[in-house]
């Protein structure tokens, strides 16, 4: 048994400890929001945040998460609400297929966290290990900046 | 035809209307603008207009979403149907009312005469009446939504992390499935120790799989089962830098797209060589489907397949069931940008399936089955040459170009051609891929022939009929290579005139739109500017017109500042929607021209990651800026595909401009330079 926060709620995991923990979010807590792009930690799809920083939960084993913060797509914001970053991307339109978001905007959703006025280079940088096919990189750099004008806590 | 009405839009009681459209969503936004059109046909908001995904049980077969005619083919049908029931619910409310129906207006779903009202829900019977008995005449339709920049339906779940993707399917006691696939295309395999017990191993010939309770236990019983495999291996594949030679080495099947009358005329000829090489999807997500098998022998197959009722065909040939115990069904995946492994993986999950005691199986690939399995686009190499005048103008053009085929889709070629198939004990083995008919657009050739009033011109295809690289649809074909080749060789013979590329283009081009795009891109780029690129070319030669003006830095390596593009797609439908392709194609064609190449040996395919296979990031991505031109009165084409080949020639040509290297072999990387400059 492995006990952590996901989205906020006390959970514990029954999942072998050496899983990593995408599985465990996707499979045994059916939050699949947070997407398998490669497994490898090289495309940023599964990304999640961890006590406040992104990491790719692919290649992080449960055992890791124990008695930490996780954050996913689904726990961006509270309940039905969205995310100022997620609400900027619909306003930008800045998405195709969509599947690489959910791992952008946990990106993007901490650098603001840690730098709510960032300059574009800024974001690009933050953005930088998260990979998009589709090419909506300018649309998503948009709409973090317009979403960084919003987020002021 | 018999079809009924309601077979393509159907009223609920709750007034939501549900349109199937057999046609898929891909990521390019497809459902949306055909929802725009059946919400104007119908005289419905948009609100309750439900796009109903593509199925084999419960839908028309619309063939593939594909090649950018999603719009043009799908649209004037779809929107009929949708005007001949607005009619006859505008019938049944007159009927009722004792007016005529030229008196019932419909506006958002609401109809209308005097004071009164009725909805879609109230009229729903009038509905279920055979299609051809369906008033013909449906009045004319006001376009509320068509034209405008409509939000994308499918986004909101998708930005809010809700399940939609087929990856995210929970089937009731859904297994998990992994394959186990050779190391190599030419390998067999030669041995499997007995598995131990706990490890639910499904075999046929060299097909390989297990079976596994959730993801992970999947996952690792894959480890477990390729520890127990030996393989027989050989070598199969070309030599990887010298696909020249291997391209035209044939054999080839000789593809005549435009003949010149007689002999060429005398004069300076200049000519060079151009090459692209094998290109994979890499779609951010692996190919996914689900399958299950019925007691009764039928099966369900769920797949983000481009093409659901090819599908099924494939899928009941390798399985030996009639077309009708089949039944396909579309569900979301991650970007499709041609024919990729999602027919494959459906294969996979239905072999699989067949041995789970009836329990549906969800088969997800690997990163490396994606970038090695997955067909690819085929390299392509074309000489280009050109007799001139005394001022550079072109006064005859040849241009003979060598690929491996465009299109290997299931059923194509008279075979299934699925992946797993060539692995069964009794095989079904993938023939060489072909190409689409010219009236399709060519594969290898297309845009092979120029759109520039040359007084003559020989164009020829040579199609390679063996093809040791599994290779098919690749968004915009031969048309990536082909308009980077034309465009680039346009770029030399104006620069070797002395002449403006652009002006250059423009005396030898009649076409007004052509013109236009052209003029327009290279304004809004501040054409004029030392170190910009252009490119250009009207898509299949009878698609959207699209110019792209690059700026870019060479430094340690070539980077893309800013790409301006005009385009004219005809109508628009959907103007956001449209720029969103045109960008996206823009960055994917960028991606492309610096950086892609699909990596083997003589044996095995060895960029398997994205180390290995790296594409554009953020900080690589240029600044997009999209000009439409609009045409309201011609019809409809698609964007998806109209960008790639005037923007790999762009950045080439500013490449040329900027640091007066030409790179005629791509990818233009930082050794392509270095290899041009020696
Ligand atoms: S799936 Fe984890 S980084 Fe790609
Ligand atoms: S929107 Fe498709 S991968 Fe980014």
């Amino acid at each position: 048994m492995t006990r952590l926060t996901v989205n906020g709620t006390p959970m514990e995991a029954v999942s072998d400890p050496g899983t990593p923990l995408l599985d465990v979010l996707r499979g045994e807590m059916g939050l699949t929001g947070t997407r398998f792009g490669c497994g490898l930690e090289a495309c940023g799809a599964c990304f999640v945040l961890l006590d406040g920083r992104p990491v790719a939960s692919c290649t992080t084993p449960l055992s890791v998460a124990e008695g930490r913060d996780v954050v996913t797509i689904e726990g961006l914001a509270p309940g039905d609400e969205l995310h100022p970053v997620q609400r900027a991307i619909l306003d930008e339109q800045a998405g195709q297929c969509g599947f690489c978001l959910s791992g952008i905007m946990v990106s993007a959703a901490a650098l603001l966290a840690r730098d709510p006025h960032p300059d574009e280079e800024a974001v690009v940088a933050a953005l930088d290990r998260n990979l998009c096919r589709c090419g909506v990189h300018r649309r998503v750099v948009r709409a973090v900046l317009k979403a960084a004008g919003e987020v002021t806590r | 035809m018999s079809e009924r009405l309601a077979e393509r839009v159907s009223i609920g009681p709750d007034g939501v209307i549900c349109v199937i459209a057999g046609k898929v969503e891909l990521g390019q936004g497809v459902l949306t603008a055909l929802a725009q059109i059946a919400a104007d046909a119908l005289g419905a908001d948009l609100a309750q207009v439900r796009m109903v995904a593509a199925r084999t049980d419960g839908g028309p077969d619309e063939g593939l979403t594909a090649g950018s005619l999603s719009i043009q083919r799908a649209g004037p049908p779809l929107r009929e149907a949708c005007a001949r029931v607005r009619a006859a619910c505008a019938a049944e409310a007159a009927r009722r009312w004792g007016v005529s129906p030229g008196e019932v207006t419909v506006r958002r779903g609401e109809f209308r005469a005097g004071d009164l009202t009725a909805t879609y829900a109230d009229l729903a019977k009038a509905v279920d009446l055979p299609a051809e008995e369906a008033p013909a005449d449906a009045g004319t339709e006001q376009n509320v939504y068509v034209g405008t920049s409509v939000p994308r339906l499918d986004l909101p779940d998708k930005v809010a992390g809700r399940p939609r993707f087929i990856h995210d399917l929970r089937l009731p006691g859904q297994l998990h499935g992994r394959v186990l696939r050779p190391p190599s295309p030419g390998a067999r395999l030669a041995r499997l120790s007995p598995p131990p017990q706990d490890l639910r191993v499904v075999r046929d010939g060299s097909f390989l799989g297990v079976l596994g309770e959730s993801e992970a236990e999947a996952d690792r019983a894959l480890g477990r089962l390729r520890r127990l495999a030996e393989w027989d291996e050989r070598d199969t594949l070309p030599d990887e830098n010298d696909l020249d030679t291997f391209l035209r080495a044939g054999p080839h099947e000789t593809i005549p797209v435009r003949v010149a009358d007689g002999e060429p005329p005398e004069g300076q000829v200049i000519e060079a060589t151009y090459s692209r090489p094998f290109l994979a999807h890499a779609s951010i997500a692996p190919s996914c489907a689900a399958a299950r098998w019925n007691a009764d022998g039928t099966l369900e197959v769920w797949t983000h397949s481009q093409g659901v009722y090819l599908l099924r065909r494939a899928l009941a040939e390798v399985l030996g069931l009639d077309h009708d115990r089949v039944a396909v069904r579309h569900v979301e995946g991650a970007g499709c940008y041609g024919h990729n492994g999602a027919d494959d993986v459906a294969l996979d999950a239905a072999l699989l399936a067949r041995a789970s005691g009836g329990r549906p199986v969800h088969v997800r690939w690997s990163r490396a089955d994606e970038l090695t399995w997955a067909p690819f686009g085929s390299a392509m190499s074309a000489d280009v040459s050109a007799v001139v005048d005394e001022a550079g103008s072109v006064r005859s053009w040849q241009y003979d170009v060598w690929s491996q085929g465009h299109i290997s889709r299931p059923t194509y070629g008279g075979r299934p051609g699925l992946l797993a198939g060539a692995h069964l004990e009794r095989p079904w083995t993938y023939g060489a891929p072909t190409d689409p008919p010219p009236q399709a657009g060519w594969g290898s050739a297309r845009n092979a022939d120029p759109i520039y009033d040359f007084p003559r011109a020989q164009v020829t295809g040579h199609r390679l009929t063996e093809t040791p690289i599994r290779s098919s649809a690749l968004r915009s074909l031969g048309a990536f290579m082909n308009v980077f080749a034309i465009e680039s060789f346009m770029d030399e013979l104006a620069l070797a005139a002395g002449r403006d590329p652009l002006e250059y283009r423009l005396d030898h081009l009649s076409d007004p739109r052509a013109r236009e795009v052209l003029r327009r891109a290279a304004d809004a780029a501040g054409w004029g500017r030392p170190g910009l690129g252009i490119g250009f070319a009207r898509y299949k030669g009878f698609g959207a017109y699209c110019a792209a003006v690059a700026e870019i830095e060479a430094e340690q390596d070539v980077r893309v500042r800013r790409l301006t593009l005009a385009v004219d797609v005809g109508q628009v439908i959907n103007p956001d929607g449209v720029r969103n392709q045109i960008e996206g194609g823009a960055v994917q064609a960028t991606s492309w021209t610096l950086k892609e190449r699909v990596r083997f040996d003589r044996r095995a395919i060895t960029s398997r990651d994205w180390e290995s296979y790296p594409i554009l990031r953020f900080s690589e991505t240029p600044e997009v800026a999209v000009e439409l031109v609009e045409h309201p009165d011609t019809p409809p084409v698609g964007s998806g595909e109209a960008a790639q080949g005037p923007v790999a020639a762009a950045i080439a040509n500013a490449v040329a401009a900027s640091i007066e290297v030409r790179v005629r072999d791509l990818p233009i990387t930082r050794d392509a330079i270095i290899r041009a400059i020696g």
